[in-house]
């Protein structure tokens, strides 16, 4: 009977726990469930932008407790649509505002940039626009074409969906069914790895990942592209041509939380994340 | 009576915990159908011309015959080697030697997947590069495959060994019989279920494989025609797109994991059956 006491008796505590743990689920879950316009913000957009501003948002809920920001992608189109329909109270696009969305305003918080890149035994030092075109459509499949050695030349592209592949297509005017690629891959790592392991590799990766290999002795190289060398200084000036402006995007005058919220992208405190992510932040 | 009634407790706590494992993966399989569905229901399930979801081409088939070559082809190399392998730790090795033979497996089996893929995309894959271009290739899949499932399949395939009768090992020698003869028609007849089963899991392994694959295969969507083209698999087309994938994109990414889990779910079945078949035989 003592053992059926005690059985008894661990299953009566076993149950109140499980019934508190069940409670406090619930009141969490409905205390943040319960939302309050003045110190939430919606920001949706650009996936490009999504995981810079998850990190920004993360920083800004820190340092101003009780607020709450939810970063949903969907697009720099979605962005601009849900911003003016007031579905978002700030939207997220990775291009320069159209001249018919002229009604909002776009408030800059970095640049993104890309560099072609080759081996670093590679002699070619720059390549024209319509040549990187003739590679990755695979017109040309030679390096000797351009001046090389005589090798055939391996082309690395990146993944459907991933920024640096839109920012690309659209300046070499290519549509991602005209690459013949030899290597797809996912993040800008695995590119450079890729273009170091392979003499006769072109690839393109982010600008802020390239030079960091680059300071850090990776035998690869970056191209000058229409004649400007890539740098985070020419992609901040605007003077680089394969890079483009990262937009939040309002109202005429954003109120309140999202004024506060831009006023912070633009801070200092966040200049290290912008470039944990690979963008140029815009000097300050 | 305190025993009976710990009993009676498991006897309903267990079952319900074998139900909760074979209910969890009834629902990803329903997930995997919910979330694909719009994509099925489009119809266009191999028909276009490539895989382009930026311009609406969903064309799987190319990534279906990706991971059944890489799979199958590290399933060749490794099923001969790792038999080898078992054999020599288990009859042939002297003590000692088996002992760090084994191991040096047991290692081996926990290296970290990402690992390997390092390891082939910075050594391997320039090394293939050097002799036949562009290097990522089924055959940089295949090998970084082969060494990843060797060690956990000559494991395996040592317990099965393993499990020979002493007697009969013993009579076989008493018999005058060689080793090899013990060998060949005792101890691996014997253990012929648990060597199936082996490869099995590790086919399956090779077949679910991600990031080892994702970085040496090259991953373009096109049919290949030689080893030492660069293929795509379904596991590294999830992987490499589902961050970044919106509607009818996703629900085909969604549709590669179904693919993938109902070609485990096959060979699975088809393990069944063949043990099956050997216990009858």
């Amino acid at each position: 009977m003592i053992c059926n006491d005690k059985l008894f008796a661990y299953r009566f505590t076993l149950f109140g726990r499980v019934l508190t743990v069940v409670l406090l689920g619930v009141l969490l879950v409905s205390c943040s469930s319960e939302r309050n316009k003045a110190n939430h913000l919606q920001i949706t957009g650009s996936s490009t932008m999504a995981p810079l501003l998850t990190e920004i948002a993360k920083a800004f809920e820190q340092r101003h407790p009780h607020t709450r920001i939810d970063v949903q992608t969907g697009g720099s189109s979605r962005g601009v649509v849900d911003t003016r329909t007031g579905l978002a109270d700030i939207g997220m696009a990775s291009r320069a505002l159209k001249p018919q969305e002229r009604d909002l305003k776009a408030h800059t918080i970095a640049r993104d940039g890309i560099a072609i890149i080759v081996h670093r035994d590679n002699p070619i030092t720059a390549l024209s626009r319509a040549q990187v075109q003739a590679i990755y459509r695979g017109e040309q499949r030679n390096w000797q074409h351009f001046g090389g050695h005589d090798a055939d030349i391996n082309v690395v592209s990146k993944a459907e969906g991933r920024s640096t592949l839109e920012l690309f297509l659209d300046y070499f005017e290519l549509r991602s069914s005209d690459i013949k690629a030899h290597t797809i891959i996912g993040d800008n790592e695995q590119g450079i790895k890729t273009v170091e392991g392979n003499p006769n590799a072109i690839g393109y990766v982010s600008i802020g990942t390239a030079q960091y290999s680059v300071e850090q002795g990776v035998a690869i190289k970056l191209l000058a592209t229409s004649g400007v060398i890539p740098s985070s200084e020419a992609v901040r000036n605007g003077t680089f041509p394969l890079s483009r402006p990262l937009n939040l995007v309002t109202v005429k005058e954003p109120q309140g939380l999202a004024a506060q919220f831009i006023a912070f992208t633009h801070s200092a405190a966040v200049e290290s994340l912008i470039e944990q992510q690979y963008f140029v932040p815009l000097a300050h | 009576m305190y025993r009976s009634r710990i009993d009676r407790l498991l006897q309903i706590a267990l079952p319900l915990l074998a139900l909760l494992a074979a209910v969890i993966v009834l629902l990803i399989l329903w997930f995997l159908w919910l979330e694909s569905w719009p994509f099925i229901a489009s119809g266009d399930l191999f028909n276009s011309n490539s895989w382009h979801p930026s311009e609406s081409q969903y064309n799987l088939l190319p990534m279906v015959l990706g991971t059944l070559v890489t799979a199958l082809g590290a399933v060749v190399l490794a099923a001969p080697l790792g038999l080898a392998a078992a054999l020599f730790c288990r009859f042939y090795a002297p003590q000692p030697l088996a002992r760090i033979y084994r191991w040096i497996l047991e290692l081996m089996a926990g290296i970290p997947s990402v690992v390997y893929g390092f390891w082939g995309l910075v050594v391997l894959v320039p090394m293939i590069a050097r002799w036949q271009g562009p290097g990522t290739s089924i055959l940089a899949g295949i090998l970084v495959l082969t060494l990843m499932i060797l060690p956990t399949a000559s494991l395996l395939a040592e317990a099965a060994l393993e499990k020979t009768p002493e007697h009969w090992i013993a009579g076989a020698y008493a018999l005058g019989l060689n080793r090899w003869v013990m060998v060949r028609h005792l101890a691996i007849p014997h253990a012929y279920g648990g060597l199936l089963n082996a490869l099995l899991l590790q086919a399956a392994r090779a077949l679910g494989e991600t990031m080892a694959v994702l970085m040496v295969c090259g991953n373009i969507a096109v049919l290949p025609s030689s080893l030492f083209n660069p293929v795509r698999t379904l596991s590294a087309n999830i992987a490499l797109e589902m961050a970044y994938a919106l509607d009818t994109h996703r629900a085909a990414l969604y549709f590669s994991g179904l693919l993938l889990l109902l070609t485990v779910l096959l060979l699975v079945l088809g393990a069944g059956r063949l043990r099956q078949e050997y216990k009858h035989a």
